[in-house]
């Protein structure tokens, strides 16, 4: 089953409704909660750096019995440097939006940790596009 | 898990099938089938909001037949302070306690007296329950986390509900007393549905059940207590002097207004009233981490128990007495009192937790996660076929349940009267596509 959801750049008062309507579906399938938790919080992440860093961009939903697959693409400035950016508390994040309680540079650092695959593939000035998979836990 | 006991009723009767019940149940449980509301039990958490909203008094609460009482010679009632609060002024608590006599029993205890149990036993929250600790008080609440909102069952404090340690209490003193336990009966008059569902559902460990020998609807006595009052005006208002109030403390006096929880041992506490809002706040806190909350309290009535489903009186008068009663109990309980508790620290000590929570999802669409899948897809396809108007005439209360309904052959979108207006030849199409209603009666 694979659904789309739109992030739209810039509204950090729509921050996290992505997930929750990624996280509603989920509980209705049936989808063991540990396996939602570790998704909601790795999606999160990914929806507030679109919210926060791109231009606009999307985050795609993939459920089969075996796996998630959450692909969150955007396009925008892309990530410089990935191995930078996956360093615990390292952040690009403007000082208006660490205003706002983001940019603590623990994004992609709890993506990581949370999903079971990732792959993030990035072009400057151009795209930033992230799959994750999340096998399907035990119960 | 055993089946949750449901306790609410429709008399068929008198509904008409209206839908206001439907419109206005919060976890969607109610469709309306051959024009008589139908209410799901697996989603139903008994808040009473259905019962609430129907004009036709079509709703019911069971109870025990009120006789029950006269089968024992001790009849202890356990008895909410909110039900001093259903009477204007005039009629004082003393007098109140005089009618609860008058109408048959013969032993009172307040039910929120267990806070004070616990207190005096120095009982607290177990060490392994996460924070925020969610508070049990309210059973509707805890039977919505237990089946929809399994990332939080771990959160729900432990600790045996007041009630039911008043009445282990009550049971012990008054055995002691008479020296025959069958004779004694010990009933709970409680102005709330999903009380009498949790108390008749049974618990594997057996703690709850035998606890009460009945349980009774607060609207039921208030009835008996206001004509044993009519009748007794004069007698009642002469033996004034030698009746007296169960004791209790003004802290556990409170504890079922909104914001009137005070566990000992927390700090930063938030209370949140009224089911829906109760939803929309556990959606948002489900994932949340960090939350710097030590303790929730969540009611599904508004205003608390005081706005009760079987409450009589304007929730916000009766929430003005509950106010003014808590000042005419003391801050501690006297020396006797404790005593008494403590005389029998060992049986309730043995019984002040609950066993470990189990989850009973009723949200999933089906077991297999593969099947769950095929069936959200089909759910998807129908739902964007529907008017999207939510008016309810289909018997369902929003296009969303109906497309899963249909999704789970348990409706049809022939069902759909703005698509039948529409077009009915396409809406046969659709059908044929989709697929009939499947009959579960067999």
């Amino acid at each position: 089953m694979h659904t789309v959801f739109p992030v739209e750049a810039g509204n950090f008062t729509k921050a996290g409704n992505v997930s929750s309507d990624v996280k509603r579906m989920l509980k209705q399938l049936g989808v063991p909660h540990k396996t939602v938790k570790r998704i909601v919080v790795a999606l999160f992440e990914a929806e507030v750096n679109v919210i926060a860093h791109s231009w606009g961009g999307q985050v795609e939903i993939t459920v089969d019995p075996k796996q998630v697959l959450v692909r969150v693409v955007d396009t925008g400035p892309g990530i410089p440097d990935l191995d930078l950016a996956m360093t615990e508390g390292f952040s690009t994040a403007s000082e208006e939006v660490r205003e706002m309680g983001y940019g603590a540079g623990m994004g992609l650092p709890n993506i990581r940790n949370n999903a079971d695959e990732l792959k993030i593939e990035t072009g400057a000035n151009s795209h930033t596009d992230i799959h994750m998979t999340f096998y399907i836990d035990e119960e | 898990m055993s089946t949750y006991h449901h306790s609410l009723a429709i008399r068929e009767r008198l509904c008409h099938g209206c839908t206001h019940c439907m419109k206005k149940c919060p976890t969607a449980a109610i469709r309306i089938e051959k024009g008589r509301a139908q209410v799901d039990s697996a989603k139903c958490i008994n808040c009473g909001q259905c019962m609430q909203a129907c004009a036709n008094n079509a709703i019911g609460v069971e109870q025990s037949p009120f006789e029950m009482l006269f089968s024992f010679k001790q009849r202890v009632a356990i008895v909410p302070a909110v039900f001093f609060s259903q009477f204007e002024e005039e009629i004082t608590n003393k007098q109140i306690c005089m009618a609860l006599y008058d109408i048959g029993f013969t032993h009172l205890y307040f039910a929120e007296f267990g806070i004070d149990i616990l207190d005096v036993l120095g009982v607290t929250e177990p060490e392994d329950v996460p924070k925020p600790v969610i508070s049990n008080y309210c059973p509707a609440v805890k039977h919505l986390i237990h089946t929809r909102y399994p990332g939080l069952v771990q959160h729900l404090s432990r600790l045996r509900a007041p009630s039911q340690l008043t009445a282990i209490l009550a049971r012990a003193e008054v055995d002691l007393l008479s020296g025959s336990p069958e004779d004694t009966g010990v009933f709970l008059i409680t102005p709330c549905p999903a009380k009498i569902a949790e108390l008749k559902t049974e618990e594997s460990d057996g703690i709850i059940t035998g606890l009460f020998d009945g349980v009774l609807n607060l609207d039921t006595v208030y009835n008996m207590v206001r004509n044993s009052l009519t009748k007794n005006r004069r007698r009642f208002a002469a033996a004034l002097e030698d009746t007296i109030l169960p004791p209790m403390t003004a802290r556990a006096c409170k504890w079922s207004l909104i914001a009137g929880e005070k566990p000992t041992d927390t700090l930063r506490r938030l209370a949140i009233d009224e089911i829906h809002q109760v939803i929309d706040f556990l959606e948002y806190i489900e994932e949340e981490d960090d939350l710097t909350i030590d303790f929730l309290e969540l009611k599904s009535c508004a205003e608390g128990c005081v706005g009760g489903i079987l409450c009589t009186r304007n929730k916000f008068l009766a929430k003005e007495r509950l106010t003014h009663l808590v000042t005419q109990f003391p801050e501690t309980l006297d020396d006797a009192t404790r005593a008494r508790i403590l005389a029998h620290a060992d049986l309730l000590r043995e019984n002040v937790y609950e066993q470990e929570p189990e989850t009973d999802e009723s949200i999933k669409l089906d077991e297999d996660l593969e099947v769950a899948i095929h069936k959200m897809e089909k759910a998807r396809r129908i739902v964007a076929a529907l008017p999207g108007i939510d008016c309810g005439l289909c018997g369902a209360p929003t296009c969303a349940e109906l497309a899963r309904d249909i999704a789970q052959s348990s409706a049809s979108i022939r069902q759909c009267a703005v698509l039948r207006l529409k077009d009915p030849k396409e809406l046969n199409t659709l059908a044929r596509i989709w697929g009939e209603k499947i009959s579960t009666e067999s």
